[in-house]
């Protein structure tokens, strides 16, 4: 009598997992990230608002899905979409080698080169000698951790969960420099009041290896239905100036790159 | 011989143990950030929370009023919080930035964190303590009055050592808290234990290996500790014991493992 009433309870359940998998599928879930301005952040009312946001909108409305956008922290970001908590990743996330062991990546979205900001006038010099024993910041688990781990591994490096947390640290002189996409450095942190006293220093920084096309848009190995369709989406809204008016709201030049 | 061991590991090993052992190295040191921090502010929040304690356990109102709010504050709030606090808080002032302590103290993610845990320790462990003083046995106190101590010979012969014995077993629970409790550090920078695993998943996009690897050290180390307090309270709560548990106690099979 007990088993029976555990079976109909596992069935009414089995029944409900069912369901809800139906109705996620015609969902399209997209892993954001939400602090890493200007392309993903959160606003005081909880929106999550940026260019990466705006993509991914713009991508649901090709592919004719709703758009459920799911936040993750950035270092958790391959490990949630593996573990199938969302379907793709729309979050900056450079299409590298070393990502594509794990994941697959859709062609490229944009490309932004990567710079150092030092404060202005620190006269820091942008070399192995130069940064030799100087405290770089820099978010974990991204290109920049690649980079600077290969080229310039006398570098101390401090490593942040967020992007937002390697500003603030060095607004307040805890390291000498930090590394990141030259966009979000200058869009996040060198336009804001924090970040008027700092500069770009050292110019393009850039290792195929490490950095690779650009960033793209994240899928589960194997996820080639999904990955091409995302793909033939970029193409399209490419084509028909979506891109280019989402592109406009953000920043004065093209960012797609070359 | 070496390489067909390392293909076969690669190739049938759910995990990647080749990626593990070429960077066992950092793990060893992000044990030792871990074990210093844990040590060092087990031990002055130790040496605190003994003055704090007692206070605590007596009744002038105006030194228990300050203590207990310290307490409370450093209990009341996740050690997460404090540590935020102290690390990202104190930062935002520009005359916290002035002070002679920034340059070398407060602008140090190791010391925001000692800080942090020290205070959180000696929170806890003064109210631990506090509780074991005023369970003192009444009869010990009366025989030492009896034979003429002091208030304060009292306190340093007879209720302190019989009050932190009686304290050991629970302060091996605050010392495993602490333990845990220290990775808090690696949200600030720091490359303890769980830091090096977060360092891992960040460079090779591999979650399990950085984080079963911190999780198997953080094991071994609470059962050094763990076996460290049972000996000491053998040797120390040996007068509690009926006359002939220690030794006299059967070992055979699974009942004999004891940790």
């Amino acid at each position: 009598m007990k088993f029976k009433k555990l079976a109909t309870t596992l069935g009414a359940f089995a029944l409900m997992l069912g369901l809800a998998g139906n109705s996620l599928a015609a969902d399209l879930r997209v892993g954001v990230e939400g602090a890493y301005p200007p392309f993903s952040w959160k606003e005081s009312d909880g929106t999550l608002k940026g260019f990466d946001i705006e993509i991914a909108e713009a991508i649901c409305t090709e592919l004719k899905r709703k758009c459920v956008l799911i936040e993750q922290d950035w270092d958790g970001m391959i490990p949630a979409l593996l573990a199938r908590k969302f379907d793709v990743i729309i979050a900056s996330m450079s299409i590298t080698e070393e990502r594509k062991k794990r994941v697959d990546f859709s062609d490229k979205y944009y490309n932004t080169p990567a710079k150092f900001v030092a404060k202005k006038g620190s006269g820091l010099v942008i070399s192995k000698a130069g940064l030799k024993g100087k405290r770089v910041g820099l978010q974990r688990g991204t290109t920049h951790q690649c980079f600077m781990e290969k080229m310039y591994p006398d570098v101390e490096l401090v490593l942040y969960g967020g992007q937002d947390e390697v500003f603030q640290d060095l607004a307040i002189g805890r390291i000498d420099a930090q590394f990141s996409d030259s966009i979000a450095a200058d869009e996040g942190f060198l336009k804001t009041d924090a970040g008027k006293d700092f500069e770009f220093t050292g110019g393009d920084q850039h290792d195929e290896a490490c950095h690779g096309p650009g960033a793209g848009i994240t899928v589960r190995k194997g996820d080639s239905a999904l990955r091409d369709q995302v793909n033939a989406a970029i193409k399209t809204i490419r084509d028909n100036g979506v891109y280019q008016k989402i592109n406009a709201k953000y920043f004065e030049f093209d960012i797609f790159g070359g | 011989m070496g390489e067909s061991i390392i293909a076969f590991l690669e190739t049938w090993s759910p995990i990647d143990i080749v990626l593990i052992a070429q960077n066992f190295d950092r793990f060893l040191w992000g044990a030792l950030v871990t074990l210093q921090l844990t040590v060092i502010s087990l031990v002055v929040g130790g040496l605190l929370s003994i003055p704090l304690a007692i206070i605590r356990s007596g009744n002038n109102p105006f030194l228990n009023a300050p203590v207990w709010a310290f307490t409370y504050l450093f209990r009341g709030t996740p050690l997460l919080v404090q540590t935020y606090l102290i690390y990202y808080g104190l930062g935002q002032f520009e005359w916290v930035r002035q002070t002679a302590l920034w340059e070398p103290i407060l602008s140090q993610a190791w010391w925001c964190a000692l800080i942090a845990f020290s205070l959180n320790t000696a929170a806890y462990t003064t109210e631990l303590l506090r509780g074991s003083i005023i369970t003192t046995s009444k009869g010990e106190v009366e025989a030492a009055k009896a034979c003429g101590l002091g208030k304060w010979m009292r306190f340093r012969r007879i209720v302190l050592p019989s009050a932190f014995r009686r304290a050991l077993p629970a302060y091996s629970n605050e010392v495993i808290f602490m333990l845990h409790g220290s990775v808090v550090a690696s949200t600030i920078t720091i490359q303890d234990l769980l830091g090096v695993g977060r360092w891992l998943n960040g460079r090779y996009y591999l979650a399990y290996e950085g984080f079963i690897t911190a999780a198997v050290m953080y094991l071994i180390i609470v059962l050094l500790v763990s076996r460290g307090f049972r000996l000491w309270e053998k040797h120390w709560l040996k007068h509690l014991y009926p006359l002939d548990a220690v030794e006299a106690r059967p070992k055979k099979g699974l009942a004999s493992f004891r940790v």
